[in-house]
This record gives structure tokens, C-alpha cells and sequence, in this order.
């Protein structure tokens, strides 16, 4: 434990795993409670052309990264919508195409634009190559989803539960929307850096799913997936280090024992009643 | 709670003046309804399937912008654009509308209809929060005001869903397919749930399939087949050929 206290190294990437842990997890409440876990996953995967593009063309910045990733994001999606409405397939079927077409779009560009060393990192991520920028950038994600998210808790939840009624109430449900995707978008950049775009979906999914089973509150569903997806994040990234496996991986594997460890304590509290 | 006394309630007018809806150059809904009613009545929507009277639900709730693109006329509440006052009017969608993952009580859900009046960022004055508590009580639903949604019957969250209405101080409630998917309990619940509603001086406005409890539930009723097939007292309406004709009746 000292050893590992003592790395700059790892110092900077425990700092990362809070910090994209927790913003990822806070997310997390929203995607669960949306049901979009499978939409956002085929998302994640389409980015990968936007980002190498951004990359390539201006250099590896947050904003050309973020900008990239949000062009290519808000390209599928609404190209999803439109190719379900011309086609006799159904938005599922139409995502599933477009982002594996998307995600091996991004590895061609990767190799042809000889990206390749950068490859592994996008895959599977790389928390320890974390920069100082990378924490700020991770710190102002983390800050703008509680403010958002807290601001617009009222509207955000009434979307969710029934936008049209939303919308009679006066609710502004096309700018909710598309304000919590944008924000969507950032947190995945984020978790890009920590765990990949092959595995940011258990990040941006997990910690909600594990405390959506023990509470019925919504705020508490926020705060503990936050301080869930923060604790995981860290405990990964130690047993990352323990155990020699690769960070991204071991933060996942940590998620998947206590959304585990969840389940049978439901079950054990519904049987003891 | 009375929402508007007998002798407001002929001020409290929705007007519906040349309405047509389509959807696209060659999928028009419906065509030219025009008709008025005002508050202390219960209208029934009647028609088969694609009549029309999904269409018109959400142009009276302003889901459906009218006059706007390939839509056409005008709905006029107290004299105004319908736009105008919104929180006048309630939506309750079909049932299984509603996002059961979002772990809502039912004192959330109710407390939504003050939104009109609180915004996204105020906090529930002692106003809002008596609102609230008196819409409960009038839905006899305070007893199960923490109890999460998703765990009531359908009879139950159709109440809460009128409370919410109730709290958002519509005097237009409009209810899409409200009994469908209830038992028969529930049912004659929410149909004398829809007759305290319109003595209270609300419009309640529903569309309905059972011809068989048309009678007993309304008072008016809009007949709909693309086109305004028929408008007016439930007796009157249902005894016209035409109307027999368009909804399957035979005598």
C-alpha cells in the first residue's frame, strides 16, 4: 500500500478513479432509470471515428476530442431515427449496425492514419497515463453533472417518467434531452480515459444498477451510485495494482462483485421477511 | 374542492373551430371538427381505431401543434389560444405510458402538476405542499402517499394521475383509453370518479371503446371517423344512423 501511495504515478491515477468514478456512477442513476444502458453502450462504440478524426485533423485536445465525439454521437442518433422510420427495421436493429460500422470505421482510421500506438488506450483505456489537464477535465465533468443534474433535477425526472405529460406541464423536453446527451457524451469522454470505449458502458451502468436494488429514493440513488462509482473506481484500481491485471478490467470486475453483493443481500433481506 | 361554480362554468368554453391534423400530405387524421363544450361535462370520444381520436387528444393538450405545417383551425379555451393557459388543461395518458424504472411515490407524482407553478428551481411553498395534501385527500390516496407507484393497481395510479390534475388546478382534464386494462372495481370507481369531476365544474374529456357504458359515464359525445361524424347529448347522438353505422351498432 505505501508503495503504491508513493508512485506519482498511481497517486494521479487513484485521483482519476475517484474523480471518473464518482461522475461516471452519479450519471449512472439517470441511464438506469432511462433504460438506455443498451443505446448508450452502442454509443460509446461510435465515438471512436469522431475522436480519431478530431485527433488527426487538430490534434489530441479535450475539446476536439469532446467536439469530434459529440458530431459523430448526435450523427448516429439521429441517423438511427431516421433510417428506422425508411426502413421496415427497428431502431435497435438500425443502431446495432451503424455502430459496429462506426467502431470499425474508427479502428481502420486508427491504423491507416498510423494511430496504432494509441489504439490500446482507446480500447481498453489507460487511468496511469492520466495528466494533470485529464484530472481537471475529469474534476469540471464531475462538478457540471452534480450542478446540472441537481439545477434541473425536477425537469430531468419528469421527462423520464412521462415526457408528454412533461411537456402539457411545460416542461422543455427537446433542451432537457439533448442537454443531458451532451452531458452524457462528456462523462463518457472521461471514462474513456480510465477504462476505454470497449468497457465505459460497465462504468456508466453498474453503480446505478447495483444501488437501484437496495432504494427507492432518488436522491440516494444519485449520491451512493456517485460514491459507489468513486469507491469501485479506487478499489479496481488498487487490486489493478495488487494483482497485475489491467485497471480498466480489474475497476469493472470490482463493480460487477458488488452489484453481486447487492443482489444477495435483496434476496437475503426478502427471505428473512 | 369545487373547480368552477355553475355560474362560471359557461365562461369556461373550449372551443374547437375547423381543427384538421395531418401528418403528412397523404396521412391526414382528422378533418375539420368543429364543436364547443364547456366545463361540468363529460365527452366521450367515440370512433374505431385511427379515427382519429389519439389525434385529437394531443392537439388539445398541444402535443400536436395546431396551425402549424400541414395543420389547420384553431382551439380556443375562455376565448384564447389554448397555448396560452396549458396548466388549465390536464393530460392523462394511456397507463402503461408512464416510466415505471423512475422510483417515484406517489406524492411525486402528484406534486408534478405544480410545476406550472413552481418551475424547475423553487422550492414547494406551504401553498403547493397544501395543494398537494388537499389533492391526495380528495383521491383518498393519503394513506398511500409514500408508497412507491409502481407497486399501486391501475385503478390506484389512475387516481393518483387525476390528483396530479387536481393539484395542477386544470379545470379540462383529458383522459386517453383511462379504463382500459382496469377490472371491473376500478372501473365503476373511475367512472364515479368522472361524474364528482364534472358536478365539481371540471370538463373531463375521455376517449372511450365500451359502447355498452357510454350511457352512464357521459353526458356528450363526439363521434369521429377521420371527420366529425356527430356532436352533442349522448342520447341524441347515439340514436343517429349514421353514427350506428360508423361505430358497428346494430340494433
Amino acid at each position: 500500500m505505501v508503495d503504491f501511495l508513493d508512485s506519482q504515478l498511481y497517486q494521479r491515477a487513484l485521483v482519476g478513479a475517484l474523480l471518473i468514478g464518482f461522475s461516471n456512477g452519479f450519471v449512472s442513476a439517470y441511464v438506469v432509470m432511462n433504460r438506455s444502458p443498451l443505446k448508450l453502450s452502442a454509443l460509446s462504440h461510435s465515438l471512436l471515428p469522431g475522436i480519431v478524426l478530431a485527433v488527426w485533423l487538430v490534434g489530441l485536445t479535450a475539446w476536439s476530442a469532446f467536439v469530434g465525439a459529440v458530431s459523430v454521437a448526435l450523427l448516429m442518433g439521429l441517423s438511427s431515427v431516421w433510417l428506422a422510420k425508411k426502413t421496415p427495421l427497428d431502431q435497435d436493429t438500425v443502431l446495432a449496425v451503424l455502430y459496429t460500422g462506426c467502431f470499425a470505421g474508427g479502428l481502420a482510421m486508427l491504423n491507416r492514419l498510423q494511430l496504432q500506438q494509441e489504439l490500446e488506450g482507446w480500447l481498453f483505456g489507460n487511468i496511469l497515463s492520466l495528466s494533470n489537464a485529464d484530472l481537471w477535465l475529469s474534476f469540471s465533468v464531475g462538478v457540471l453533472a452534480v450542478v446540472v443534474f441537481s439545477l434541473f433535477r425536477r425537469s430531468i425526472l419528469m421527462v423520464l417518467f412521462e415526457s408528454e405529460v412533461a411537456k402539457t406541464l411545460g416542461v422543455p423536453v427537446n433542451v432537457i434531452r439533448y442537454g443531458v446527451f451532451a452531458l452524457l457524451i462528456m462523462v463518457l469522454m472521461t471514462t474513456f480515459q480510465a477504462v476505454g470505449c470497449i468497457l465505459a458502458i460497465g462504468l456508466i451502468v453498474m453503480p446505478g444498477a447495483t444501488v437501484r436494488q437496495l432504494t427507492h429514493s432518488v436522491t440516494a440513488l444519485f449520491c451512493w451510485s456517485g460514491i459507489l462509482g468513486a469507491i469501485g473506481a479506487s478499489l479496481g484500481l488498487l487490486m489493478s495494482y495488487w494483482v497485475d491485471l489491467p485497471a480498466g478490467a480489474s475497476i469493472v470486475l470490482v463493480q460487477i462483485i458488488f452489484f453481486i453483493i447487492a443482489f444477495i443481500y435483496k434476496i437475503l433481506v426478502r427471505y428473512k421477511k | 374542492m369545487e373547480c368552477c361554480n355553475h355560474n362560471h362554468s359557461g365562461e369556461h368554453e373550449l372551443v374547437v373551430k375547423n381543427l384538421s391534423v395531418s401528418y403528412s400530405a397523404q396521412v391526414k387524421a382528422i378533418s375539420n371538427l368543429n364543436f364547443s363544450i364547456t366545463c361540468g361535462h363529460r365527452l366521450a370520444l367515440l370512433g374505431a381505431n385511427g379515427a382519429g381520436k389519439s389525434s385529437l387528444i394531443k392537439a388539445l393538450v398541444g402535443l400536436i401543434p395546431v396551425n402549424k405545417g400541414l395543420n389547420q383551425g384553431e382551439v380556443l379555451w375562455r376565448g384564447e389560444p389554448l397555448t396560452k393557459s396549458t396548466q388549465e388543461i390536464a393530460y392523462l395518458p394511456q397507463l402503461d405510458k408512464h416510466q415505471t424504472a423512475v422510483p417515484f411515490s406517489v406524492r411525486e407524482v402528484v406534486a408534478m402538476g405544480r410545476y406550472p407553478y413552481v418551475g424547475n428551481t423553487r422550492n414547494y411553498s406551504q401553498h403547493d405542499k397544501d395543494e398537494i395534501d388537499q389533492a391526495l385527500e380528495l383521491m383518498n390516496l393519503q394513506n398511500l402517499a409514500k408508497r412507491q407507484i409502481d407497486e399501486l393497481s391501475g385503478g390506484q395510479v389512475q387516481r393518483a394521475f387525476i390528483a396530479r390534475a387536481i393539484a395542477q388546478k386544470a379545470h379540462v382534464l383529458i383522459l386517453d383509453e383511462p379504463l382500459n386494462g382496469l377490472d371491473v372495481e376500478s372501473r365503476r370507481q373511475l367512472i364515479e370518479l368522472m361524474h364528482t369531476l364534472s358536478y365539481r365544474g371540471h370538463l373531463v374529456i375521455s376517449s372511450h371503446h365500451d359502447l355498452r357504458t357510454v350511457h352512464e359515464t357521459f353526458d356528450k359525445a363526439l363521434v369521429l371517423n377521420k371527420e366529425q361524424v356527430a356532436f352533442g347529448d349522448v342520447a341524441e347522438v347515439m340514436k343517429q344512423e349514421e353514427v350506428k353505422q360508423c361505430l358497428g351498432i346494430i340494433d
